[in-house]
């Protein structure tokens, strides 16, 4: 331990913070916290959406959301009070002492000023290093940072690079003036697993050398458990419990932590989901994609200007889940966009009860598109803010049925009730209901065309885990009672383990494992979908560290994907490469049981015996694994 | 791919061009009784109507009559004027030399004032320096412009006897002169456009405020004028340079009210007297010289729009 670390750097002291509404009554955000942070410290606010972890991160800034109030207590950053402060003062503070880490780099770098600039600004305009200096920390920072090309990155502007590097960057940014404290608010959270790792790690890398505190607000425990040395629980704006990493992760008093612990979701494996009843099953799929090659740009001889997907073969079966699994970038809403006919392929077909369908959704007969049905992933945009509930759930009824007056009226209660919602929202407004209401609705906008095929775009992702996992259950009622199939296509493998029937893993536009959700969550893996399931955390401390030094992280992080013509596209990033064969020839497609589909150079034989070497070294993962399989069956 | 898209934007405005002469001579034709007609006056036979015809050369197909137009145009040869038989480039020439002049005093003197108090008011938004302007600009914009030279003349010349009330243009002014003869059309036209300009600014700087980069350079504690001049104003720029094109086209071609009440001799007012003598081929030039204007400053926006984009500027 370090010998700063009794120092008090920041002290909360009954903290309480309010917002007002139109009639000006005061509704209370923070009610009275009070937390301490010490030198070199890295404390956790964890607690769902709404339990006021980011407002009282923002505290340690003097900063306030517009539309907040600070309406009592203290919050002393080195002995000096935050909340009292003259404005000149604050915004000496806040840069120099204490720094934020937003959580969507994306939208926190400025689209018209160099990365360089915009990292050395703070630390320039205070004046703690001269423009020189600075320049030559930010790429000392790079380095640590492990970035690529850390001499010449400075000079690209934020489009340039990608979301994974940005949100480093945006580390870089942050410590380049060598603040006491950092405030990360959820900076892995729109992360793909692959590069949430990632990030956490060269987080917690320059953390440690910078010996610098931080506050880490996540509602995500599993990360928080590689990250945090204290952890301070919230709910409704008031804590519950806080104490050692340790103490919180292996021995959680209060009954919000262990709910907490238990909306962690397994790690993905066999057996999550539910078998699906005989009486829907048929021989021909609902939808069927084959041998379909679909990209943007002009098409000549059926090559797209830029391709996106390649060679695709999936099937949907009536009444039936199936996950579309991949990183961002990797062709997923490409695929739903080909099957609603959004985009036409360049090549292959989209089948429809065995139907070929016509490429573009003009050519598409009404009672084709009616079978089809497209959810988006943001129901804020999906839905229109003039209209009424009633109206957005009554349009299909009245194009694809022709109901009117009472018998729709009466329609559309029905479908509210399916999602769950009470008929009386049929006169409310899109903005006067919750998120996770209103992707209720996106949903039974679909619902209402009585399609055959669902195609759900992340409609889980932008919504929190409690909320998120009851949406995934009225999904799997839907389906048992309507017999409908839905294309779930997700970034979040657990969420996909826990419900699908069948799963499709897409890297770099192809197809390289798919088959029952049983059969791809167990060995043998493809090497891709083996780093996916090793990338998502557990509920563990070191367990970071522990899967850092397995080959496949080793080899397959931190590496971007090449979007390529011929070889395999994962050869890159794999750990089983065989030189000279994988980057030149196409990898053949390896058939098991089940429909089970590996597309791999290399055999299934060879693929097992990776996997029980894999087991071997890794005593303590095997043993966790097995405890998973058994919480799932 | 910057360069591509520039190129696009240039073949688009050649085209606008064209189609809109197209229809400036249709346009033109359909007006009841053509040129011979109108020269010889209502008495002229029908012998004599067709020798002027042939001699116009308005006996042949009117596709040919076009292009035959079209080719002296971009020649510079705007034919010649029904009234007193002078040529329509002489008659243009010194016009659109007027024209162009307080034009150009306006917007020199309008931008800079525009940019400045809409940076001020967005930088301070509710203080009393942004209410005034707020006000006064929704004021200016919804009072004619008539009404506020017609003010103008009000005060400074009939109350105050300080500047003349109509525009008055000699050959041998001084450019102090020039500007004091000039004053009213210049105040009353940076009056009109000054209020869009500020008010687009404002809002632009404004909209882009709430942006997650501009909280984020807050926390980084940038003083709130570096956050506006360097963190806000290149992210609103592009729509900025497109009311300024907009306005700067009016400059050229909408100020017809105010050249009449100021007297001045400008190019608008040349219209406006061609149509009403039914001077065709002077209606024609000037249309096309409008047309050509507000297409070429709404390339140079579009251009400007696309190089302040740094994700054009640089592709990845």
């Amino acid at each position: 331990m370090n010998e700063n670390t009794t120092e008090k750097l920041l002290e909360v002291k009954d903290l309480r913070i309010s917002a007002y509404n139109d009639e000006k009554q005061e509704i209370p955000i923070v009610k009275g916290v009070t937390f301490d942070i010490y030198k070199g410290q890295v404390v956790a606010l964890i607690g769902e959406s709404g339990s006021g972890k980011t407002t009282i991160s923002l505290a340690s800034l003097s900063y306030t959301k517009p539309g907040l109030e600070f309406t009592g207590g203290q919050v002393l950053l080195n002995g000096e009070d935050m909340l009292t402060a003259p404005p000149l003062r604050k915004r000496e503070i806040r840069g120099a002492n204490a720094a934020y880490l937003a959580q969507s780099a994306a939208a926190t770098f400025n689209p018209a000023i160099t990365i360089g600039e915009q990292v050395t600004e703070s630390a320039v305009l205070h004046g703690i290093l001269s423009q020189e200096e600075a320049n030559k920390r930010a790429v000392e920072l790079y380095y640590a940072l492990e970035l690529p090309d850390p001499d010449r990155i400075g000079f690209r502007y934020p489009h340039q690079v990608s979301g994974g590097q940005l949100q480093r960057l945006m580390a870089a940014m942050a410590l380049c003036g060598k603040p006491d404290l950092m405030v990360l608010d959820e900076p892995t959270t729109a992360l793909d697993v692959t590069t949430q790792i990632e990030v956490l790690k060269a987080f917690k890398k320059v953390i440690h050398e910078e010996n610098s505190a931080a506050i880490y607000v996540t509602h995500d425990l599993a990360v928080v458990a590689q990250i945090a040395d204290y952890i301070v629980v919230l709910y409704s704006g008031e804590i519950m419990e806080q104490g050692t990493a340790e103490q919180i992760i292996n021995n959680p008093t209060h009954a919000y932590t262990r709910r907490l612990m238990e909306a962690v979701r397994p790690k993905p494996a066999a057996g999550l989901g539910t078998a699906v009843g005989a009486e829907h099953t048929r021989d021909i799929p609902a939808l069927a994609v084959k041998e379909m090659t679909a990209g943007y740009g002009g098409i000549i001889n059926g090559e797209p200007a830029v391709t996106i997907l390649r060679d695709i073969n999936v099937a949907v079966d009536n009444a039936h889940v199936v996950g579309v699994i991949g990183e961002s970038g990797c062709g997923k809403s490409t695929l739903a966009r080909v099957m609603a006919g959004l985009l036409p392929p360049a090549r292959g077909d989209v089948e429809l009860e065995g139907v070929k369908l016509a490429g573009g959704l003009q050519e598409r007969k009404l009672s084709e598109l009616q079978k089809v049905q497209f959810v988006f992933q943001m129901a804020d945009t999906a839905l229109n803010p003039k209209q009424l509930i009633g109206n957005i759930i009554g349009r299909p009824l009245e194009f694809y049925h022709g109901l009117r007056g009472k018998e729709k009226h009466a329609k559309v209660s029905e479908i509210l009730k399916m999602v769950e919602l009470p008929p009386e929202f049929a006169n409310r407004y899109p903005m006067e209901l919750s998120g996770g209401q209103k992707q209720r609705i996106n949903l039974a906008r679909s619902l209402a065309a009585n399609p055959e095929v669902m195609l759900c775009d992340e409609v889980t992702s932008a919504l929190d885990s409690i909320v998120g996992a009851n949406v995934i259950k009225l999904l799997t009622a839907l389906r048992d009672k309507t017999g409908v199939s839905f294309v779930f296509i997700s970034h979040d493998l657990s969420t996909v383990a826990s419900f699908a029937d069948e799963i499709v893993v897409l890297y770099a536009g192809r197809v390289v494992e798919q088959g029952p959700a049983d059969e791809v969550l167990e060995p043998p893996f493809h090497p891709y979908t083996r780093l996916l399931i090793s990338s998502v955390p557990e509920l563990r401390i070191g367990w970071l560290e522990d899967t850092m030094q397995k080959r496949e992280m080793a080899v397959g992080i931190a590496k971007s994907v090449e979007i390529k013509a011929t070889g395999c596209p994962f050869y890159n990033r794999c750990p089983l490469g065989i030189d000279g064969t994988c980057e030149q020839k196409t990898p053949p497609i390896r058939t098991l049981e089940n429909g089970h589909q590996i597309t791999c150079h290399l055999t299934v034989d060879q693929l097992t015996e990776a996997e029980q070497h894999t087991q071997k070294i890794l005593h303590g993962f095997e043993k966790l694994e097995d405890k998973s399989l058994n919480a799932g069956a | 791919m910057m360069l591509q898209m520039v190129l696009r934007r240039i073949a688009i405005g050649i085209a606008t061009i064209l189609v809109v002469s197209v229809i400036v001579f249709v346009m033109t034709r359909l007006l009841p009784g053509d040129v011979a007609q109108i020269i010889l006056g209502q008495g002229a036979t029908p012998e004599t109507l067709a020798v002027l015809r042939k001699e116009l050369g308005l006996d042949q197909p009117g596709y040919i009559q076009y292009f035959i137009w079209l080719g002296d145009l971009f020649t510079g040869d705007l034919g010649i004027s029904k009234a007193g038989g002078a040529t329509i480039s002489s008659l243009i020439g010194g016009r659109f030399g007027n024209t162009m002049l307080l034009a150009g005093l306006v917007a020199l003197i309008s931008i800079p004032i525009s940019i400045v108090l809409g940076l001020w008011a967005a930088m301070h938004p509710g203080s009393w320096l942004d209410r005034i302007i707020t006000f006064g600009t929704l004021s200016t914009i919804s009072v004619p412009e008539f009404f506020i030279a017609t003010i103008m003349v009000l005060i400074f010349a009939v109350e105050l006897h300080w500047l003349p009330s109509t525009a008055m243009l000699a050959d041998n002014m001084s450019f102090l002169e020039l500007l004091r003869g000039l004053a009213m059309p210049i105040i009353t036209l940076v009056i009109v456009v000054s209020a869009q300009m500020i008010r687009m600014t404002r809002a632009g700087i404004l909209n882009v405020m709430s942006s997650p980069y501009i909280e984020m350079a807050i926390l980084k504690g940038v003083p709130r004028g570096r956050i506006i001049l360097r963190h806000a104003f290149l992210n609103a720029i592009g729509p900025i340079i497109n009311v300024i094109a907009l306005n700067l086209a009016y400059l050229v071609s909408g100020v017809v009210v105010v050249e009449t009440i100021f007297a001045y001799p400008g190019l608008a007012k040349l219209m406006i007297d061609g149509v009403q003598t039914r001077d065709l081929p002077l209606v024609q030039a000037c249309a096309m010289i409008f047309c050509t204007t507000y297409v070429l400053l709404i390339l140079v926006a579009d251009i400007g729009s696309i190089v302040s984009n740094p994700r054009l500027r640089h592709p990845k």
